[in-house]
């Protein structure tokens, strides 16, 4: 029987999974609302009314990487103009600048792969950071940073996430995923984790009862059938594990990357699609987030009705996509998200980044 | 069956709302539904097509005698921001843009009402570019403006037209409609053209074989009733004459306005706007096209709206200033490449189009 959307909402209204053919032929169907509108009923289904936002500051250590991804605007050598180092005094700083807001409960720490620090350095500014801010949740290290633990000390996965959980990592956030095909990682990132070792990362951590989140980097130089595998991977470890908590979907900012020359920015209708889409493969994962940092707030809003139900947060100090030249603000008041959230119709919910409801508006 | 459930059905089939409807619809339908039921009547209209041309917009001056608390463009006489072109220098930027632009189909003229000037320079400006440019459409002088030329010529409606047209125009923009309500008029535009003065001024055009537009200015002070009442008056005059040839609704800017200033005015988000976009193609049953404007929407949101009713991005646009006054933060320059390639993602066929939507080139479908 031929794939067309009538048999996929008839899939999705009687429970059943949507496979891989149906995944591709909502990327092949252009009928743009209808698929938002199916992502959405699935969105009421499984996460109810509720649109997640947390009041964070994004903390990234350093921009000096081994990593030197074709795809990334911030990583560069430490004999770049732009390299810089926070020092231990400097971030403590900065979290008691963000932290004089009251309503500022949420770090998000991701940073370059860093040529010479050693790993105990890592685990001493969790540690300290923990010792001077006891209430801020701590989210932090996607698996690829985690993997460069492991090479650098010389530990295991396991050792390495216990020692870094009982130094006060919460969650996990869920950068470094790119698209799970190590033909692809081959091109644009040979030099961090593989598809293997970043699901293992992810394994070993819901193991170890930390969750974390997943994200996929799209609009480059992927199929639409390895995104539709990507996703189908992270079904596959979400069903093993049940750890993953938020889906992410980046699409990729050519701007003052590798790539610039070669690939412009993929339009907002695939963003809206994969936006989608995402909400209807990923049956087994309980929130899928609109990054407004990537979307610009007014696309962000609107993927609220595309199966969305969480809009990150407030996004203080946010450096990363910033460097590849994105166009939304560099952070937003708590009441702009409240608003926008509210004018789709939804209810504000300010969480911890354990997507615990701190209060409701 | 209650009302809803009555309205929902009719506008999926596509039959024609009433105000209720359309109302219940606004406040109850959901974005994406309206988009679905939307994106079917577009189809009805305009099939896979989806339009743009090649124009060139010019703002002759900016001097007004109205000076709306709506406008972020226009300057009081005597103001050092005042401009006005000379026939000579409306030449030089007619000869640049027919060496920048091949295949320019449309000259596009909106003014201010200039107190500086009298008709005849409206007549020269005409005879200068049909001069330059014998086979371009020109579109130009929105309502607001024919009503002015009426009192600085002592002419009537139909006299001013028949100038005009003898002069070289071609058709009317939609614009000056904001909306069509002169409680709303009073405080948002109190020294032009009043409602009756609109409608008068596009069915005489129509009458005397000019096509025009339509539009509405929303977003701003009027009620969402008032909003929607404008949708259904544009929808009895077109019953009556037919001749509207497209309807694009424009998001009010708030910023740089007077309006702004004495009114909290919060910004229209772009749910609102594709919300709209879906509903005027629902309402405006009659009238063929529905334009987003780029300029004003931003490309994204834009592109987005095909999939809410709209099936025309306009076209590219050089040295638009009135809107890009107020603050729209789109570039001013859109390329001919970009537009096919916005359609085509949106898995429509791209149509360049002339001004009265003959397709001049079209992409052969995939």
């Amino acid at each position: 029987m031929d794939i067309t959307l009538d048999t996929i909402e008839d899939k999705i209204h009687s429970g059943q999974r949507l496979s891989k053919e149906d995944g591709l032929a909502l990327y092949s169907s252009n009928d743009l609302a209808r698929i938002g509108q199916l992502a959405d009923s699935v969105r009421k289904k499984i996460s109810g009314d509720y649109v997640y936002y947390n009041v964070n500051l994004h903390v990234n250590l350093t921009n000096i990487c081994i990593g030197q991804c074709k795809f990334c605007a911030f990583g560069c050598k430490s004999s770049s103009d732009k390299a810089y180092e926070l020092t231990k005094q400097s971030v403590l700083s900065r979290i008691a600048k963000a932290a004089e807001d009251p309503d500022m409960k949420n770090l998000h720490i991701v940073s370059g792969l860093h040529p010479d620090w050693p790993y105990e350095y890592y685990l001493d500014i969790i540690k300290t950071i923990k010792a001077n801010f006891p209430l801020l949740h701590l989210k932090g290290f996607t698996g690829v940073e985690i993997m460069h633990f492991v090479k650098i000390s010389g530990k295991s996965i396991e050792t390495v996430l216990r020692e870094l959980i009982a130094a006060g990592l919460e969650a996990m956030p869920g950068g470094g995923a790119e698209i799970l095909d190590d033909s692809i990682r081959q091109i644009l990132c040979p030099n961090k984790a593989t598809s293997t070792e970043w699901l293992e990362v992810a394994r070993t951590a819901h193991r170890l009862g930390i969750t974390t989140n997943a994200s996929m980097l799209y609009g480059h130089i992927e199929t639409k059938e390895q995104r539709i595998n990507h996703l189908l991977t992270l079904r596959a470890l979400q069903d093993e594990t049940g750890g993953l908590q938020t889906f992410i979907c980046f699409p990729f900012q050519p701007k003052n990357t590798a790539l610039e020359d070669s690939i412009t920015r993929t339009s907002v209708w695939d963003d809206l699609k994969t936006m989608a889409i995402s909400r209807l493969m990923l049956d087994n994962i309980h929130n899928i987030k609109a990054y407004w940092v990537m979307l610009t707030l007014p696309v962000a809003m609107l993927a609220l009705g595309f199966g969305a139900n969480d809009i990150d947060g407030t996004v203080g100090g946010e450096k990363i996509m910033h460097a590849a030249g994105v166009s939304s603000q560099k952070a937003l008041s708590k009441n702009i998200l409240i608003d926008a959230i509210r004018e789709a119709g939804r209810i504000p919910a300010e969480c911890d980044c354990n997507s615990k409801i701190i209060r409701t508006f | 069956m209650d009302e809803l459930t009555r309205a929902r059905q009719k506008a999926c089939a596509g039959s024609r709302l009433s105000f209720d409807e359309a109302l219940l619809l606004y406040r109850k339908a959901s974005l994406l539904e309206l988009g679905q039921w939307a994106r079917a009547a577009k189809e009805r209209h305009s099939g896979k097509n989806v339009y743009y041309n090649i124009n060139r917009h010019i703002n002759l001056s900016n001097t007004c005698t109205a000076l709306c608390p709506l406008c972020a463009f226009s300057a009081k006489q005597g103001d050092t921001r005042g401009y006005i072109l000379s026939p000579e220098k409306v030449a030089e930027m007619i000869s640049r843009a027919m060496q920048e632009t091949p295949g320019l189909t449309e000259i596009h003229i909106v003014s201010s009402l200039c107190p500086d000037t009298n008709f005849s320079y409206y007549t020269d400006i005409l005879h200068t570019v049909r001069k330059l440019l014998p086979h371009v459409h020109i579109q130009a002088f929105t309502p607001a403006e024919i009503i002015y030329f009426t009192k600085i010529s002592g002419l009537s409606i139909k006299e001013v037209l028949q100038h005009l047209k003898d002069a070289g125009l071609s058709s009317l923009p939609g614009g000056g409609a904001e909306i069509l309500d002169d409680s709303v008029r009073q405080i948002i535009c109190p020294d032009k053209a009043s409602s009756a003065e609109w409608i008068e001024t596009m069915k005489t055009a129509h009458s005397m074989g000019i096509p025009t537009n339509s539009s509405i200015l929303y977003g701003h002070i009027e009620t969402t009733e008032q909003r929607l009442a404008h949708l259904f008056k544009l929808r009895a005059i077109q019953d009556e004459t037919g001749g509207f040839g497209a309807f694009v609704s424009f998001p009010f800017y708030p910023q740089n306005t007077k309006l702004a200033e004495l009114y909290t005015i919060k910004p229209l988000t772009a749910w609102e706007n594709l919300k709209f976009i879906a509903l005027s193609r629902l309402v405006l049953d009659n009238i063929d096209h529905i334009k987003a404007f780029w300029i004003m929407l931003s490309e994204e949101i834009a592109q987005l709206s095909l999939a809410f009713g709209a099936d025309d991005l306009d076209g590219t646009v050089g040295e638009e200033k009135i809107i890009h006054a107020a603050g729209a933060k789109s570039g001013s320059i859109m390329t001919r490449k970009k537009l096919n390639d916005m359609i085509v993602q949106a898995g429509y066929i791209p149509a360049e189009r002339d001004s009265l939507y003959n397709i001049i080139k079209q992409a052969v479908p995939s």
